[in-house]
């Protein structure tokens, strides 16, 4: 593969970091595989004990482990619908940022699901999705909704590595043998014949197109997992739409932590510049403000129309002896502080907009706590139990650790990946890229102040 | 008008003709099952009995042996429910003084431990100048159940004789019945349950329920093991108000073990209502409200033990009908 001079120079930057499992890049996976190991631990102990060392029971009989499935489907729209979508409309600033995305969105999707199957009693009979399914069932459709989706994530990744892959086999790594034999395998013979280009930009334009509608579905199914009930706070209309918009905004912000973090750690600044985490910041505070617009004609219809039931749930949410404080952490963090964040220019900086992202992920996590755990705990008929444990949630450290187990996984499935391909997609830099693109007269003005 | 009654009467009469075959034929098999295996002292007491072959024979009363959960019926016969039956049941809070005889009989009857009922009574209160009712309740065995709707592996279903029940071998833990239910009427098994040895390893059925399973959801199955053998649920025996009657909506009879009356005079006289109507979720369950009711509400209460009067304590509190100390 012939390598332009822009492209030499970005893979010469990013060679080192795939040609050794450097000390640090070891220090945290052993660092991640201690909290896996906790977590599998956790899960053993359920396993034998059953899932009365969780803190569900009878009326809170979901928790942390479905809001986890919630927030780690939801980051995964950082690929599937911000690269997916700014493909399709050709932006050309995507480049640097499109592999970063996808793989998020790769292994976020892996993780999901494995939430959904901690929290299911009997994991031995598992095949009996498929012996005896039933379509009416919303889980069905989330089974084949998201066995697609992971499917079509997953050929989206790879149909953007491949040339990648090529320059890998032949850019002779200082890397053990079977490295080099996978870039060899997994390059499929690509050597950047005119077909060959063609055929790849043809699949990927397709895969681009198809993975944006298979992503709404998606996490509209999933809400229907609430929607369907006849639960209070659940059994709303627009919680399909409310969940998608919700998902690519906390998938926005995962994609600018994750940016923010490898461009500090690995010294990308020239390609991984300002002007993104500008754009995306922008792309961030209009999907908040959707976001916000959303919740507040969620709660504002609830609470004025004060049904019984709807009151109930809603007044646990304003209640500072209940959810008030985290309810108003949720509003807060998640909706007024990155808009503000974006909107004000003095604070439009990197380090800012993936601060108010990191807020704003942390309040989407405790959103979907909120409208799991009250609803719950608010049954139509009067719970009159005695037990604490069934009238209230509270996760125990089984969850917690399994919880913390989730997240380790996707770091270190991260740190695993940029050390077998390059953060940065080389083959997809032209000439033209780099610097070269006219910063809006606005951003110039940012830029000097 | 008469032709109508004679019907009814002939429905009545085959009800009850076929309820008694029932019994004997099921106190037949179990006797023959138990008379070449066991040496029992005999007491003297000789009981007629209608053999396989058609033969009325008299054995000793010792030989009975009644066997409890019978697992009479196919995995697939109890998935298509008894035919022709549609299966009922009216509650009469008017009755009811949460003497709690039929939650003790259901837990025994389906080995289950104090923590899970299948069968709550809840002390409800409809508003805030309402006066508190006990509210016994079971699972409503809805037409339009939101739990089987829900179901991604058809664990749980609907048969053709109205019951909603559960193969807890089926199952597989995801609990979105358990959210799809608007009543909390499903209990999950949150640990391996502790049941007797012989239970444990009994063969299940979903019509008997047992043995429970752990990480397997659970619920009130309206006893239809009971029904094959002509007998009442154990809730509805144990009422010592006659709260529950329990019968066959297609023969328009229910009876409380007391008395049998007819379905539709009954809940047409009493101004029945279905609870949560709005829900759309059509329960089999009728309640005939709290009116001229035959205790006060208190005996239900000043008797219970100090970890039950804590479950009703905020309702009696909020309507001023505990002694100030």
């Amino acid at each position: 593969m012939e390598l332009n001079k822009y492209q030499q120079e970005l893979f010469d930057h990013q060679r080192p970091v795939i040609e050794k499992y450097d000390r640090r890049a070891w220090g945290w996976s052993i660092f991640y595989l201690l909290w896996i190991g906790l977590g599998g631990y956790a899960l053993y102990l359920q396993v034998i004990k059953g899932h009365k060392i969780t803190g569900m029971r009878d009326n809170v009989v979901w928790g942390l482990y479905i809001a986890n499935f919630i927030f780690f489907i939801g980051i995964s729209y950082a690929g599937a619908v911000i690269s997916g979508i700014l493909h399709i409309l050709k932006v050309e600033w995507r480049k640097p940022i499109i592999r970063i995305a996808e793989m998020i969105t790769v292994i976020s999707t892996i993780i999901g699901p494995i939430f959904i199957l901690l929290c299911i009693g009997r994991l031995d009979r598992l095949h009996h999705l498929f012996l005896y399914p039933r379509l009416q069932s919303p889980i069905t459709w989330d089974v084949l909704a998201i066995l697609t989706y992971f499917a079509g994530s997953v050929i989206f990744l790879y149909l953007a590595l491949i040339k990648d892959f090529a320059i890998y086999r032949d850019a002779n790594l200082k890397v053990p043998k079977w490295k080099q034999k996978m870039y060899k395998i997994l390059a499929i013979g690509y050597k950047g014949t005119p077909s060959q280009k063609r055929h790849i930009s043809i699949s990927m334009n397709l895969m681009a197109i198809m993975i944006v509608p298979l992503a709404i579905i998606v996490h509209s199914v999933l809400s229907w997992i609430f929607g369907m009930t006849l639960r209070p706070g659940w059994h709303s209309t627009i919680f399909g739409p409310y969940f998608v918009l919700a998902a690519i905004y906390s998938g926005t912000g995962v994609l600018i932590m994750a940016m923010w973090v490898y461009r500090k750690m690995y010294k990308l600044n020239s390609y991984l510049q300002d002007k993104h985490f500008i754009y995306l910041g922008y792309i961030m505070m209009i999907l908040g403000a959707a976001y916000g617009y959303f919740t507040f004609s969620e709660y504002l219809t609830g609470w004025y129309g004060s049904e019984k039931w709807d009151s109930e749930v809603i007044g646990k949410l304003f209640n500072p002896a209940e959810y008030g404080w985290w309810f108003l952490f949720a509003n807060v963090a998640g909706i007024i502080l990155p808009i503000l964040i974006v909107a004000i220019p003095k604070t439009r900086t990197p380090n800012l907009i993936a601060i108010a992202s990191f807020f704003m992920v942390l309040a989407l996590w405790v959103k979907r706590y909120l409208i799991i755990v009250p609803t719950l705990e608010s049954p139509l008929l009067p719970m009159q139990d005695t037990r604490p444990e069934f009238v209230k949630y509270s996760a125990t450290w089984v969850e917690w650790a399994l919880t913390f187990a989730g997240i380790a996984t996707f770091f270190l499935f991260f740190t695993i990946m940029s050390k077998f391909v390059t953060i940065i997609p080389i083959s997809e830099f032209a000439d033209k890229e780099k610097k070269s693109e006219p910063v809006p007269e606005i951003q110039k003005e940012i830029a000097t102040e | 008008m008469k032709k109508e009654e004679e019907i009814s009467n002939k429905a009545r009469r085959d009800f009850l003709k076929t309820t008694a075959i029932a019994t004997i034929a099921a106190t037949a098999c179990g006797s023959l099952a138990c008379s070449c295996s066991s040496k029992k002292a005999n007491v003297g007491e000789k009981v007629k009995l209608l053999s396989p072959d058609g033969e009325i024979v008299e054995i000793d009363s010792s030989y009975l042996n009644h066997q409890e959960h019978m697992a009479i019926v196919s995995k697939l016969e109890a998935r298509e429910g008894i035919a022709g039956k549609k299966f009922v049941m009216v509650v009469d809070l008017s009755r009811c003084k949460n003497a709690r005889k039929c939650v003790a009989a259901c837990q025994k009857w389906h080995y289950r431990t104090e923590d899970k009922e299948w069968l709550t009574v809840k002390l409800m209160k409809d508003s805030e100048e309402g006066a508190p009712y006990w509210f016994p309740k079971q699972c409503f065995h809805c037409d339009n159940p939101p739990c089987v709707k829900v179901c991604p592996v058809d664990a749980t279903f609907k048969r053709q004789d109205g019951l909603v029940l559960i193969d807890n071998e089926r199952c597989i833990g995801c609990k979105f019945c358990m959210a799809a239910c608007p009543y909390s009427t499903r209990v999950f098994n949150w640990s391996e349950p502790e049941l007797p040895f012989d239970i444990k390893h009994q063969q299940y059925s979903p019509e008997t329920g047992i043995p429970g399973k752990v990480g397997t959801v659970e619920k009130c199955d309206f006893c239809p093991d009971r029904s094959r053998e002509g007998l009442l649920p154990p809730c509805v025996e144990a009422c010592p108000n006659g709260v529950f009657y329990f019968g066959d909506e297609n023969e328009d009879t229910v009876s409380n073990g007391d008395e049998t009356v007819s379905f539709s005079q009954l809940i047409k006289d009493r101004a029945a209502y279905r609870f949560q109507e709005e829900l759309g979720t059509k329960p089999r369950v009728y309640y005939l409200p709290p009116k001229d009711r035959q205790f006060p509400v208190e005996r239900g209460y000043e008797n219970l033990p100090d970890n039950l009067k804590e479950r009703f304590k905020d309702v009696m509190e909020e309507s001023n009908l505990l002694e100030k100390k």
